[in-house]
């Protein structure tokens, strides 16, 4: 089994019906990537595929053959959404940060809140109520802040 | 992940010939974006032990015209519906429908397809199939037949699927009339319905409701009613004798029967 794993080309010997989820944390080492409810419904195993966020516990590993797979660790150490979660404290206990992060990461240019709640709508986190996280993620794209109870919600 | 993954067998179809001989010589459950089938494999509840993976024939990915029909191909995923010209302009209560099935990465791999194909009572694009009169084009090595979506189900999760077919296509005829969509869930997002329902308002209005029976179903009674000049008082009434919503998990039936009466007067206002 061959993909692009964080710019680098891989090969592991795994299960085809393995979940890309646990072939990322078991047989590539990166532990980044968490898993919450492992039905789809949380995020948190948010990774990217051909650019598109997807939940990696849903993924039979066979299905990312020849792919190209973006890990929070394909991210570095030192990037500033990493940054603005931490200094905004869109992130407490931090099981849904690397999901949060994955989801977002995709965002065009100038996203509305609307937009960004759009985006984030596959991510469940039980510590922030979110405003820490939206209010990361408009500060990354360079937004005004949101109003500091949004008015009205979208989906 | 409850099941063990050892057990499992399968096989990866690159063509849609290649699929249905497969089907044909070594019947297979197919998998394509397995947003359900995972879930079930996650919990452990995953009956079937061999498999089909065509999440790679892109011969069924597409979505276009035929003539004036609409050709869905069963691989388009609810992220390329949301994305399509010509499903926004054809059958636009698609589109709403695909933006409130899970979040951005359940619509980046589920397939309309496999809703369909899954069969679940609260599919939310089966009324929108249904309340259009959608057909489901399936084929196996040998032959292909088309079946309306109002006789695809036979029951809870049960279709007229054969063993060696697979659903190919989703085929829209040309809808007349204002186009409506609603899903009643716990939440806007990653919430599987209470009830949900889809609507066409023409002089034979067309209106199919999910989550209430066994199977996606259509109300023929309440559509007579409403396109015999009945008031919208009326056809509720008649709606609530047509429906048995039932008590689960996510709701009861009480409160199904409610919401989709008061579900079937917001669509009469909001297409009036």
């Amino acid at each position: 089994m061959k993909f692009v794993l964080n710019g680098a080309s891989t090969e592991v010997k795994a299960h085809p019906m393995a979940r890309l989820l646990d072939v990322l944390r078991e047989d590539c080492g990166l532990t980044g990537t968490k898993e919450g409810c492992g039905e789809g419904e949380c995020g948190a195993c948010t990774v990217l595929v051909d650019g598109e966020p997807v939940c990696s516990c849903l993924i039979p590993v066979a299905q990312v053959e020849s792919a190209d797979v973006v890990t929070i660790e394909g991210l570095g150490d030192d990037h500033p959404l990493q940054h603005l979660f931490m200094n905004e404290v869109g992130a407490q206990c931090g099981i849904c940060t690397p999901g949060m992060i994955m989801a977002a990461i995709r965002l065009g240019a100038t996203p509305t809140l609307d937009d960004i709640k759009i985006a984030l709508a596959g991510n469940l986190c039980r510590c922030t109520g979110y405003s820490a996280i939206y209010r990361a993620v408009l500060k990354w794209k360079g937004m005004p802040p949101a109003p500091s109870r949004a008015e009205g919600t979208v989906r | 992940m409850k099941t063990a993954i050892s057990g499992l067998d399968v096989r990866s179809a690159a063509s849609l010939g290649e699929a249905l001989t497969v089907m044909r010589d070594d019947q297979r459950t197919p998998i394509a974006g397995a947003t359900d089938l995972y879930v079930a494999l996650n919990f452990g509840t995953l009956e079937p032990r061999r498999f089909l993976d065509i999440w790679a024939v892109k011969e069924l990915r597409d979505i276009s015209m035929n003539g004036s029909t609409l050709v869905i191909g069963a691989l388009a995923t609810y992220t390329s519906l949301i994305r399509s010209p010509l499903v926004a302009r054809h059958l636009p209560m698609l589109v709403e429908a695909s933006r409130q099935v899970g979040g951005p990465q359940i619509q980046n791999r589920g397939t309309l397809g496999g809703n369909v194909a899954n069969a679940s009572p609260a599919g939310d694009s089966l009324p929108v199939l249904a309340a259009a009169d959608a057909v489901i084009v399936l084929r196996s090595a040998d032959a292909e037949r088309r079946v309306p979506i109002t006789e695809f189900y036979t029951g809870y999760r049960a279709t007229v699927m054969r063993p060696n077919e697979l659903i190919v296509a989703i085929e829209i005829l040309p809808i007349e009339g204002k186009q409506w969509f609603r899903k009643v869930g716990t939440r806007a997002a990653q919430a599987i319905s209470k009830i949900v329902v889809a609507g066409v308002r023409a002089a034979a209005p067309r209106i199919a409701f999910g989550s209430v029976a066994p199977t996606v179903v259509r109300v023929p009674e309440t559509e007579r009613s409403l396109a015999a000049g009945a008031t919208i008082d009326e056809a509720a009434l008649v709606l609530s004798r047509e429906i048995v919503p039932i008590d689960d998990i996510r709701s009861t039936a009480e409160y199904r029967m409610r919401v989709a009466t008061n579900l079937l007067r917001r669509f009469w206002a909001e297409t009036g």
